[in-house]
């Protein structure tokens, strides 16, 4: 690939005139930067219980304030970044990968087979997330693996399915006609053409879906489906906060800006590379007859 | 005459259909000789598109070859496996396709399909972009070097046509099948294209099979012609000979309804009355004795077969 080098910097270079797609980034990066660094920008053990000090408001000492067992609220939602991220990026990646390998095989693989998967596909999909999470957590017990399972296992049709059309979209087309008039083996035509083809949507979708993951992980804690306490979780600070919210409505607020943060950030910076990526909007060169 | 490269005999092809058995092709006859241009020339559905997928073996999956032999080179292609098959698409036979516009993959870059066309070659990337580069140059395409970074969209019609061109040329195959590939462009573009495949051709040796419904393209480059009708090849010859003095009625009826041959001044162009058969219910007879003003009795009680000699043509009146 000679056009590595200024791929990044030209898709860079287009994402700082779009206003939206640059503040996505900004929320991206800050979001991604301060899970990373969770244990460094803490100022306090997010498990450390102070039973004097529960349910305070903000103030110097605790910035987002204090919960119902006096945990500082700030150390908590930074290290529930951390969870929540890497449930998003364990559990998208893998559906992501898992997806596109069964859709792709059902959109150009052979009819039966494409019928076996749209089956299963269905079949999933059937299910609502939250009875065939809770139907799991019976049988598992909450864990956070658990959560990533659950998440994995309903994305998987999603992402298939959405491979799938886009397979077939492409199968049908001239130019993979051509390949295989040029004697392209299959595995070379699903790999050197189809995908390239349906990359740029796909990760779009991933990327917007980091806010749905996010959610759900934080839904299921909420449910007490997800991770155990103490962990601390943007869903469990909610559960948390929920309980007493006629004391202080600081815990609700605290855990719930930073999943507002991440569904804007990501939302923008997905519909910002999806105007980047189309080949068909990119470069305003020659494109005459 | 040596011996042809590409030797079909009495091929048949039929469509499952929910009507029936759709007999595409019925008893195709054709050889194409090393280094000769064979045109065929048809109106549409008679079954060119059928034949060239059949001799690349990429037919639809309710089709279904009923009969006859593809010698490639003496080998049955018919009878290869899919693998050994593979190894024949792009390398010996290899394909430009009628639409320039949707034969390219519009999100990868001119130098990166040409170079992806050479995945069997061992070479290095830097000397698969000289070839590709040297290719483009062959085909007239102005800066190749630069042509390279660029996407399809950004390449006008004929510039597309000529880089496909150029990528099936790469692999300097035996045969070079085009599906019209000058259907799509305009009249200038399309001599263009011509007379940069005739000098291809000589470069290289390989044989060209060209498909076109335009007969003046097939005047000006091909040196034999193939007349197809409804499935079957009616009239077969030296292009000379078949312009000159068309045997099969439906050449004739061909050759009169070209717009570049009416000499007088009309209101309306002269057109073939009449439909095609129904290939899942074929006549008894001639498949073009409904259209036919000459036909006889016989016409549509017995099925015309091709004579022997090098102009030759299906039809009873010019047999008998």
């Amino acid at each position: 690939m000679t056009s590595a080098p200024g791929f990044f910097s030209e898709t860079f270079g287009k994402l700082k005139r779009d206003p939206l797609g640059l503040a996505g980034l900004g929320i991206v990066a800050v979001v991604l930067l301060s899970a990373i660094f969770a244990s460094l920008l803490s100022p306090y053990d997010p498990l450390e219980v102070d039973v004097y000090d529960r349910l305070s408001s903000p103030s110097w000492q605790h910035w987002l304030g204090t919960d119902q067992l006096g945990r500082d609220i700030l150390s908590r939602v930074l290290h529930g970044g951390r969870i929540a991220l890497k449930v998003s990026l364990v559990a998208i990646s893998v559906s992501l990968s898992a997806g596109l390998v069964l859709g792709m095989l059902a959109g150009f693989g052979p009819r039966w087979l494409d019928r076996i998967l749209v089956v299963c596909f269905d079949t999933m999909r059937s299910f609502p997330t939250i009875m065939f999470a809770l139907a799991i957590v019976v049988l598992t017990g909450p864990s956070l693996n658990t959560v990533i399972g659950i998440i994995i296992i309903t994305s998987i049709p999603l992402y298939a399915r959405i491979v799938r059309t886009q397979t077939q979209a492409v199968r049908g087309l001239d130019y993979i006609l051509a390949e295989r008039a040029m004697g392209a083996s299959t595995a070379r035509i699903l790999r050197h053409h189809v995908l390239p083809n349906i990359a740029a949507p796909l990760l779009i979708l991933a990327s917007m879906d980091v806010p749905a993951v996010v959610g759900m992980e934080a839904g299921l804690s909420f449910l007490g489906l997800g991770v155990s306490p103490p962990t601390p979780s943007w869903g469990a600070i909610l559960n948390d906060g929920y309980s007493y919210l006629r004391n202080s409505p600081w815990p609700i607020i605290a855990g719930g800006i930073p999943l507002i943060l991440v569904t804007l950030g990501f939302t923008f910076l997905g519909e910002s590379l999806r105007d980047i990526f189309d080949p068909r909007l990119r470069g305003k060169g020659g494109g005459h007859g | 005459m040596s011996d042809p490269v590409l030797d079909i005999r009495n091929l048949s092809v039929s469509y499952r259909t929910e009507q029936g058995l759709l007999r595409a092709l019925r008893h195709v006859d054709l050889q194409v000789q090393p280094g000769r241009i064979v045109g065929i020339v048809g109106e549409s559905g008679c079954g060119k598109s059928t034949l060239i997928s059949a001799i690349i073996r990429l037919l639809a999956p309710n089709a279904e070859i009923t009969g006859g032999s593809i010698l490639w080179k003496g080998a049955d292609l018919l009878s290869l496996d899919a693998k050994a098959m593979r190894a024949l698409r792009g390398n010996e036979i290899s394909m430009v396709f009628q639409d320039p516009m949707t034969s390219l993959n519009p999100v990868l870059t001119i130098g990166r399909q040409m170079t992806d066309v050479q995945h069997r070659d061992t070479r290095s990337m830097a000397e698969k972009r000289t070839r590709a580069i040297r290719m483009l140059e062959r085909v007239d395409i102005p800066n190749p070097k630069e042509q390279l970074q660029r996407y399809p969209h950004q390449l006008s019609g004929g510039m597309r046509q000529r880089v496909a061109i150029a990528m099936a040329l790469m692999t300097e195959p035996g045969l070079l099948i085009a599906d019209e590939p000058t259907t799509a462009l305009d009249a200038t573009l399309e001599i263009q294209i011509i007379h940069r495949l005739q000098r291809l051709q000589r470069d290289f040796g390989c044989s060209i099979l060209f498909i076109s419904h335009h007969l003046g393209v097939i005047a000006e480059l091909c040196e034999e012609v193939v007349v197809m009708y409804a499935g079957e090849v009616v009239e077969y010859g030296p292009m000379q000979d078949v312009f000159s003095n068309p045997l099969h009625p439906y050449t004739k009826k061909l050759l009169e309804c070209d717009p570049a041959r009416i000499s007088e001044v009309s209101r309306h162009l002269p057109v073939i009355s009449g439909h095609l058969p129904d290939l899942v219910d074929l006549p008894a007879g001639c498949v073009f004795c409904d259209r036919c003003d000459r036909a006889i009795d016989r016409c549509h009680t017995e099925r015309p077969f091709a004579g022997k000699g090098p102009h030759r043509a299906a039809c009873h009146l010019v047999n008998s």
